[in-house]
C-alpha cells in the first residue's frame, strides 16, 4: 500500500495510497457529507460492503458509482459535490 | 451474451464459498465460482487496501487453481431462471452459467436499527466501518464509539484500536449475565476461548459496557456527540465516528427467489446443507450466522454434497461441534424490546426514500407500506430497512424480485425470461452500473 498516487476530489489534488478504495480518498481529502437523499439531508457510507448506496459519487464522469466498491486510480476525478 | 457451463456453481467467493469450491472441485467436478467484490475472501478476509488478497485468500486461490476451479470476480448474480440458470454482470456484460448443482454462500450483512441521528454522516456500521478501513479509510486518532450488538463489536473495536483509533466505548446491548453465559460454553471451542481471551486482553484499556445501547447521535453534517442509555443514566460522548450495527442477517434474497425454504430469516438446509429444492446447497452465514469456522466447515460439507461424493463423518461432526455454539450466540445476543422505540416519529427509517418512522407505524404489512410510502423501493432494495422493519413491526417481507441488484436497462433487455415489472420499478429507471 505504498506507491502513491494522485487523483482529484471536486477539483482538488490529492496523493493517496495505490490500491484504496474511492471512499476511503473522499474521507482522506477531509469531506464527510457524499450525498443528499431525496429530502436533502447530508449522507455518508453507512454498510462499506456495497448494499446501502449511501456513498453514491460521481467517478470520471459516470454517475451513481459506489464510492466503496470502487478503487482508486492515476488521474482518476472524483466529484462529491455533484453527486 | 457468454455462456458458462459448469456442474457445481457456487455464488459468493467468502470463506464458505471457498471451502465450497476446493471441496467440489478435490470431488472431482467441474467448479465456477461467482463473487461480485475485486478479490475473493468474503467479508472477513478483505485484503488491506486493495492491493493484495488477503494471506488466507492466497492460500485457498492456491488450493483451487491446482484443482482448476474458475474464479469470477467483479460478477455479480442479478437474476436467476430456475436453480440451473444463474445471470450475472461484469463492467456492464451479462453472462449466462448453466450448471447442475448450485451452491448458495452469499453471507450475510448488518442489522440497522433506526434511532435519531442514525443518518448522519459519520455513523457506520461497525462491520462498515472495518471494511472501510480494510480500504484505507482515514481513523488514526479518531475517537470512536463502538455500539450495538455480537462479537463483531470486540473484534472491529481491537483492530481499530490496532490502526490507531482513539475507542472511548465499546456499547453492547446484551446484559453482561449474557455475555457470561455465552462465556461459559467456550471451552467447547477452545479456538475460540484463546481468540476471546486474547480480544479482551488486547481491549482492557478500553471502556466497555453491557446493557448499553445508542439513544441519538447529534451533529449538523457529520456525527459530532451520541448519547447512549446505560444501566446507571445515560452518557453523552463526543466523538469522530460511531460504529453501530445490531449483529448479521443471512443475505437470503437469492436463495428466496428460487423457492428455498426460508425460516427465521435463514435458508434451511438438511444435514448435507442442501436445501428444500433439490440440487440447490447453502453453506455459510446464508443458513445462519455463526462466524467464520462455522461457515468454512459448511462450505466443506456442501462442495463436497454438491459435487456428490461422500461427506467424511468427521466433517460432518466438525460442522456439528461449530452449529451447536450458534443457539448459544443468539441467546447472548438476543435484542432487547427497547431497541424497538428508539426511533422518534420523524426518524427516518427507509435511507434511500427518506421515509419516516411516523410514515409506516401504522401501515399492515411491508407491501402496504411499500405502495403507500415508497419504503424498502430506494436503490438499495430493502437490504437496509428491510431487517430493520422486521424487527421494528415484525413485518415478513414481499417476494423477492430480480435483478437482485440495480442493472442498466440494455443489460437487462438481454434476459428474455426476466420482465421489469411495475411492481418494482424503481431497480429499472433510475441507475446506472456501477460494477
Ligand atoms: C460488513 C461485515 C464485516 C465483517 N467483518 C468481520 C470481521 O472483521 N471479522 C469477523 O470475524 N467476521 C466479520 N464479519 C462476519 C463474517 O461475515 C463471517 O465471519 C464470515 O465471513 C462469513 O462467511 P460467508 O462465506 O458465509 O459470507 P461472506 O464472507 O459474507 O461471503 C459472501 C460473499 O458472497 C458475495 N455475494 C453476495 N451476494 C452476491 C451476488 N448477488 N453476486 C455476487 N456475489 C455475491 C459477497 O460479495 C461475499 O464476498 C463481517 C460481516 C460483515 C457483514
Ligand atoms: S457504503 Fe454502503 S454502498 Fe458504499
Amino acid at each position: 500500500m505504498s506507491r502513491q498516487i494522485e487523483v482529484r476530489v471536486d477539483g482538488r489534488a490529492l496523493r493517496v495510497p495505490a490500491g484504496i478504495s474511492v471512499a476511503a480518498a473522499i474521507a482522506r481529502a477531509g469531506v464527510a457529507v457524499f450525498q443528499r437523499s431525496v429530502g436533502g439531508e447530508p449522507r455518508g457510507p453507512l454498510c462499506g460492503m456495497g448494499i446501502c448506496f449511501e456513498c453514491r459519487v460521481v467517478i470520471d464522469g459516470r454517475r451513481d458509482v459506489r464510492s466503496c466498491m470502487a478503487v482508486c486510480s492515476e488521474g482518476m476525478e472524483i466529484e462529491v459535490a455533484r453527486a | 451474451m457468454r455462456e458458462v457451463a459448469s456442474e457445481v456453481l457456487i455464488l459468493g467467493a467468502g470463506p464458505a464459498g471457498l471451502a465450497a469450491a476446493a471441496a467440489a472441485a478435490e470431488a472431482g467436478a467441474r467448479v465456477d465460482v461467482i463473487e461480485g467484490n475485486r478479490s475473493p475472501g468474503g467479508q472477513i478476509w478483505r485484503p488491506e487496501g486493495a492491493t493484495e488478497a488477503h494471506p488466507t485468500t492466497r492460500r485457498w486461490q492456491q488450493r483451487l487453481l491446482r484443482t482448476g476451479v474458475r474464479v469470477h470476480l467483479e460478477t455479480t448474480v442479478v437474476a436467476a431462471d430456475g436453480p440451473r440458470c444463474i445471470y450475472t454482470v461484469c463492467g456492464g456484460e451479462m453472462s449466462r452459467f448453466r450448471t447442475s448443482r448450485l451452491v448458495l454462500a452469499t453471507g450475510s450483512r448488518e442489522l440497522f436499527l433506526p434511532f435519531p441521528g442514525w443518518t448522519l454522516p459519520g455513523v457506520t456500521g461497525v462491520g462498515g466501518l472495518q471494511a472501510l478501513v480494510k480500504s484505507g479509510w482515514p481513523i488514526e486518532g479518531k475517537r470512536v464509539v463502538v455500539a450495538g450488538s455480537g462479537p463483531l463489536l470486540l473484534a472491529v473495536a481491537d483492530s481499530l484500536r490496532r490502526r490507531g483509533a482513539k475507542l472511548l466505548l465499546i456499547a453492547e446491548q446484551a446484559p453482561r449475565r449474557a455475555v457470561v453465559r455465552l462465556a461459559r460454553q467456550l471451552w467447547r471451542s477452545p479456538r475460540k476461548a484463546i481468540q476471546a481471551l486474547g480480544l479482551m486482553a488486547r481491549l482492557v484499556q478500553v471502556p466497555m459496557r453491557y446493557a448499553c445501547w445508542p439513544l441519538r447521535a447529534t451533529g449538523d453534517e457529520c456525527v459530532r456527540s451520541v448519547l447512549l442509555q446505560g444501566s446507571d443514566g445515560s452518557i453523552e460522548l463526543e466523538c469522530d465516528a460511531l460504529a453501530c450495527g445490531f449483529g448479521l442477517v443471512p443475505e437470503i434474497a437469492i436463495a428466496a427467489y428460487l423457492g428455498c425454504d426460508v425460516e427465521c430469516g435463514a435458508m434451511s438446509v438438511d444435514a448435507q446443507q442442501q436445501s428444500s429444492v433439490p440440487g440447490v446447497y447453502g453453506a455459510g452465514e446464508i443458513t445462519g450466522v455463526g462466524g467464520v469456522e462455522l461457515a468454512v466447515a459448511e462450505g466443506a460439507v456442501a462442495g463436497t454434497a454438491a459435487a456428490g461424493a461422500r461427506v467424511p463423518v468427521r466433517w460432518l461432526a466438525r460442522r456439528d461441534r461449530q452449529q451447536a455454539f450458534v443457539s448459544h450466540l443468539d441467546r447472548a445476543f438476543a435484542l432487547r424490546p427497547e431497541l424497538r422505540r428508539l426511533a422518534a416519529p420523524e426518524t427516518i427509517v427507509c435511507r434511500c426514500e427518506d421515509v419516516a418512522f411516523e410514515a409506516l407505524a401504522g401501515a399492515e404489512s411491508a407491501r402496504a407500506a411499500k405502495l403507500a410510502t415508497r419504503c424498502g423501493m430506494g436503490s438499495c432494495q430493502g437490504r437496509v430497512c428491510g431487517p430493520a422493519t422486521r424487527f421494528l413491526f415484525g413485518w415478513h417481507h414481499d417476494r423477492v424480485r430480480p435483478p437482485f441488484f440495480p442493472v442498466p436497462m440494455a443489460a437487462l433487455a438481454a434476459i428474455g425470461t426476466v420482465q421489469p415489472s411495475s411492481a418494482n420499478p424503481a431497480c429499472y429507471q433510475t441507475f446506472t452500473m456501477d460494477c
